[in-house]
Formats: structure tokens, sequence, C-alpha cells
């Protein structure tokens, strides 16, 4: 297999926005983010709203501008070229819309065929090319609709159609799906992944669905405060997040992790100490972990958990409420024997005391 | 009664004179307004040709003429009128003033029309390489033309408004003939029948323009 080539690379890029009054402090949207996305990617963007993803993706098409750093695309640095020029750029790169962006007073083929007329495509060719878009996303039937008398997902096709007109090597998706209910989320998901197998097109997309990363992407950065905290492959980085703000945007994500109102019950109902372990894969042998418990005398009761698959593999974590058992004497002594045996766990998987 | 059969030919010629006022004030000032709206819209504050210069001295002009009353801004642009139109009295030199007057009112509206335009839609045409005259022509009016065709519905009206006072400088019209031949000369029935007139063109345009805008809004 031939080394990937990176078709978007960012490095050290920062957007400053100026204060809009006076003696007012500047705003810091990227802070020195460094990027590389491969050809054929699906690279995920997470994180909390205000984070700065929707800046990101757009610094990549030039809708937003950097304030320092670069920005290749295939290899040409766009980050300083005037906006004339980016025209070429621009066809080179698609995008949709959490809220579609259609253009109501267009049909949809019109729709479709906008960034045809842009790129001064002749007509015939033009037609063609709608047709055959429409097709792909299978709504040739309604050529002739307006955005208006369509439902939400046939707008994001009609939607994926138009960014994907002019043919373009990448797709950029800003929370394509958040408008969706899930059935339709799936569908065009669906839609996505084929694009990505079927043209070979690069996609960058930003969520905070757990759907989207579960079932599309192959990388995924998480971005905190305008930077780029952990980046990597998805399951490594949806298994064992390695900073504590990811694990936190991570866990509300995460199907099995409590959440801080949960435990707040479970400690409630549970006086002794709590336990979550992670499960990796097949890695973690289950059984002896609970075995360690056994051996140590003390009685577990699973009080939340759950699996989650990613890309074929599966992770999890179980919370455990643990009670040494009824020959140990003083309070400091049960500690000590839990402390043991969680100290012998620990050698076989993550153990995170909840307290 | 009788006075106002007599007057029929003058009544006549007013309302063609209101109609050859309208008519031109309408091009001319909607023409001025489309500008002034779209210079307002297009140079504020992050949109795609943001420019705080030209938005200040545009909305400075707009927020001067405005509240301006108009028989006031007749008298005061009267020196403009000669220099432009080369007289300062008759229909066409109140065509200009009312041309110039209404550009700046209907720029107001045009602004406020095009903010109904969703950021987003302008954004997309952006994204796939669209430039800002391409945008307005292909995005901005389209998108904005429902909203627009009211727009220019209500500033018809105004304009009949506006026409009203031409007498005043020498010019013709329905307001001029109700004026002169009905509240001057003490006969109100004349000075109704000028009314009458004026009620049911407005009425006849409105029906006009909402039939117009719901063809474009396609709902």
């Amino acid at each position: 297999m031939p080394a990937p080539s990176p078709v978007v690379e960012l490095r050290d890029v920062s957007k400053v926005y100026q204060p809009t009054t006076r003696g007012g402090a500047e705003v810091v949207a990227i802070d020195g983010v460094s990027l590389t996305v491969d050809a054929g990617d699906v690279y995920g963007i997470i994180g909390y709203s205000g984070a700065g993803k929707s800046t990101l993706v757009r610094l990549i098409n030039a809708l937003e501008r950097s304030t320092s750093g670069e920005i290749l695309v295939n290899g040409q640095d766009i980050a300083r070229l005037p906006e004339r020029e980016l025209r070429p750029v621009r066809l080179g790169i698609g995008m949709i819309f959490q809220q579609f962006n259609l253009l109501g007073s267009r049909t949809v083929a019109a729709n479709v065929g906008y960034p045809l007329e842009v790129a001064r495509l002749p007509r015939d060719r033009r037609q063609a090319r709608v047709a055959e878009m429409l097709d792909f996303v299978g709504l040739s039937d309604k050529a002739r609709a307006y955005p208006d008398q369509l439902s939400g997902g046939q707008k994001q096709r009609v939607g994926i159609a138009r960014a994907l007109a002019t043919q373009p090597g990448i797709l950029l998706a800003d929370e394509a799906t958040s408008a969706l209910d899930p059935e339709t989320t799936h569908e065009v998901l669906d839609l996505l992944g084929r694009v990505n197998k079927e043209f070979g097109v690069t996609i960058i997309v930003i969520t905070h669905e757990m759907d989207v990363i579960q079932t599309l992407a192959t990388k995924v950065a998480v971005m905190d405060q305008g930077r780029v905290i952990e980046r990597g492959d998805v399951f490594d980085v949806f298994s064992n997040p390695q900073q504590p703000a990811s694990a936190r945007f991570v866990s509300t994500v995460v199907k099995g992790l409590p959440s801080a109102g949960e435990l707040a019950v479970l400690r409630d109902r549970h006086p002794g100490r709590i336990v979550t372990l992670a499960f990796r894969d097949s890695s973690v042998d289950q059984a002896r972990v609970f075995g360690e418990f056994a051996a140590a005398g003390i009685t577990f009761e699973v009080v939340y958990g759950g699996i989650n698959e990613i890309q074929g593999r599966s992770f999890g974590h179980l919370t455990l409420a643990l009670t040494p058992g009824p020959n140990v004497g003083s309070a400091g002594e049960a500690d000590a024997v839990v402390d043991a045996a969680l100290d012998r766990v620990r050698t076989l998987t993550t153990v995170t005391e909840v307290r | 009664m009788d006075s106002l059969l007599a007057l029929m030919p003058e009544f006549w010629k007013a309302a063609g004179e209101t109609l050859y006022i309208v008519g031109f004030t309408l091009f001319f000032g909607g023409l001025g307004g489309l500008l002034v709206g779209l210079g307002l819209y297009l140079s504020r504050a992050g949109s795609i040709l943001a420019n705080r210069p030209v938005f200040l001295v545009l909305n400075l002009f707009v927020n001067i003429v405005r509240p301006i009353p108009f028989i006031i801004f007749l008298a005061a642009a009267q020196p403009l009128a000669r220099m432009v139109v080369g007289t300062g009295i008759g229909n066409n030199a109140i065509i200009f003033t009312i041309s110039l007057a209404a550009s700046f009112a209907m720029g107001r509206i045009v602004e406020q029309n095009l903010l109904t335009v969703t950021p987003g839609v302008i954004e997309a045409a952006r994204s796939v390489g669209a430039g800002p005259l391409r945008i307005i022509f292909t995005v901005l009016l389209p998108e904005a033309l429902g909203p627009l065709i009211l727009g220019y519905t209500f500033i018809f009206v105004a304009l009949v408004d506006m026409s009203a006072v031409a007498g005043y400088v020498g010019g013709g019209g329905l307001g001029n003939f109700a004026l002169q031949y009905g509240y001057r000369q003490f006969n109100p029935v004349v000075t109704w029948a000028a009314v009458l007139l004026i009620i049911v063109l407005v009425q006849l345009v409105q029906f006009l323009g909402n039939w117009l805008a719901r063809k474009a809004f396609r709902r």
C-alpha cells in the first residue's frame, strides 16, 4: 500500500477575532492548530459548542480567513490567497450544512446545478451532471420540486448532490445530520459513506453525535477552546481518551459511563466504594478481573455499564459497587483490602475510582 | 356634482399626471433605493463586502434625509433639481425630488428585506466559489424577491402621497386637482372624487403587489 498523501494540512494555524468594541479583548477562535487529513479519510472533528470546530473547517475552504499559519489544500497554501483566486480552490471542496442552506427560489435541479453555473459549465453538460447527481442521491423524481416541498432528509440529500456536483475531492460536513431525526440521520450517513467509498471523497465532518463518529469516521480530532487536544484513530480516542477534556466529552456521548447526575444517585444508593472499569476489545480478560475481586473476598454489584462498537471493534465500561467481605474488621482494614485488589486489577485494565 | 362633471377633462388629465409622476419616481426612486439598500446591506459588518466607512456614510445620509417632511425637502432640494433637471418647477422637477427622497426611504426597506435572507445561503454560494456580483444577482435578490415586491408596493403608496404636493412647485396630479378645484373653491365633492380615485389606484396596486409576492414566495 502506498503511503497516504495529505489532501488537507494545517500547520500552526490561528484565527484571532479583533475586539468588536474599543478596548475589548480579542477572541482566539483557533489557537495554533496543526492537523493532517489524508486522502480517503473520514475525519471527525468533535468537541463542545464554541470549541472552534465550525471555524476550523471554514478555514479549509477560506470562508473564514486565518490570522497566521499555513493551510495546504492538495499541496497549495491557500491561507494568503486573495478572494478572487479562491474560486478554483472552492470548486474542489464541497460543503454541506446543518440547515442545508438550499436556495429557496430555485428548484432542486437548479440548486444542484448552481456550482456548475459558477464553474461555467455549458448548459447541456450541466443538465447531464445534475441528472447524474440526483440519481445518485435518489431524488430524480424531485428535480422540479422546490426545497420547501422536501423533508429534512431530502433537503440534505440535495445539499450533498449540490456539494458533489463539481466532483470535488474534499467534502466538509458541518453538523450535517444534527437537524435530522435518527432514522433520517442513518440514511444520510449511509449516503456519505458511499460518497467516501464510491467516489473516494475525503470527508471532514464536524459533529457532536456519537452515531456519526461510530458509523462514518476513521479518524477523529477532539477540540477544546480553539485547540486540538487529542487526535487519532476513532477507536483509540473513544475507548481510551488521554486528555481530561476529551475524556469528559467522550463520556457524554459514549454509552456506559454514568453522568454526574446519575453518579450522585449511585453514590446515594451504594455507601461503599465505586469503580469504573474499561474493557477494550478482547484484550482484557473479564473473568480474571472478577476473579481478583472474588479472591480478595470482595463482593461486587454491577451498577452501570454499556458496550460500544466502533468500526467492528467493541469497548465498554462497567461501574461496580464494591463491598468488602464480612470477615474484615475496621473500615481502614476494609479500604486496604479493596486498594490491594484494585492494584492487582490495574495491571489488567484501566480503573477509575468514582468518588 | 355638476361642477365635477364640468371638470372631468381636468380630472382625467390630473389622474394621468399622477400616474406619470408615480410611474417615473417608482422607476428612478426604486432603482436608487435598490442601490442604496444593496450598499447598506453589502457594506455592513460581516457582510460580503463589509466596509465600515461606506456603511457609516450611507447610513448617515439615509438617517438625515428620511425624517425631513417631504414638503420641506421639496423646497430645500429645489436648487439641486434646477442643477440636474434644468428647472425647479413642474412635473419633471418633482419627479427628481420625489425620486431622491424615495431612494433613501426605499433603501432602508430594501436593506431590511435583504437581511431576511439566511446568511447560511450566502455562505453556501460562497463555498462553491460564487463572487459578490453573482451572489447579488443569483442569491440575494431572488431569495428576497417576495419581501422586495411587498416593499415596492409599500413605497408606491408613499409615492402617491408625496406626489400630492406637486402643486406647490407647479406640478399637476390628483393632489393638486383636489386642492385647486375642490378645497380652494369650497367644493368637497371634487375633493372626494380625487380621494376616491386615489383609493381605487392604491387598492389595485396593493392587490397586484400581494399577488406577485405570493407567486414569488411559492406558497
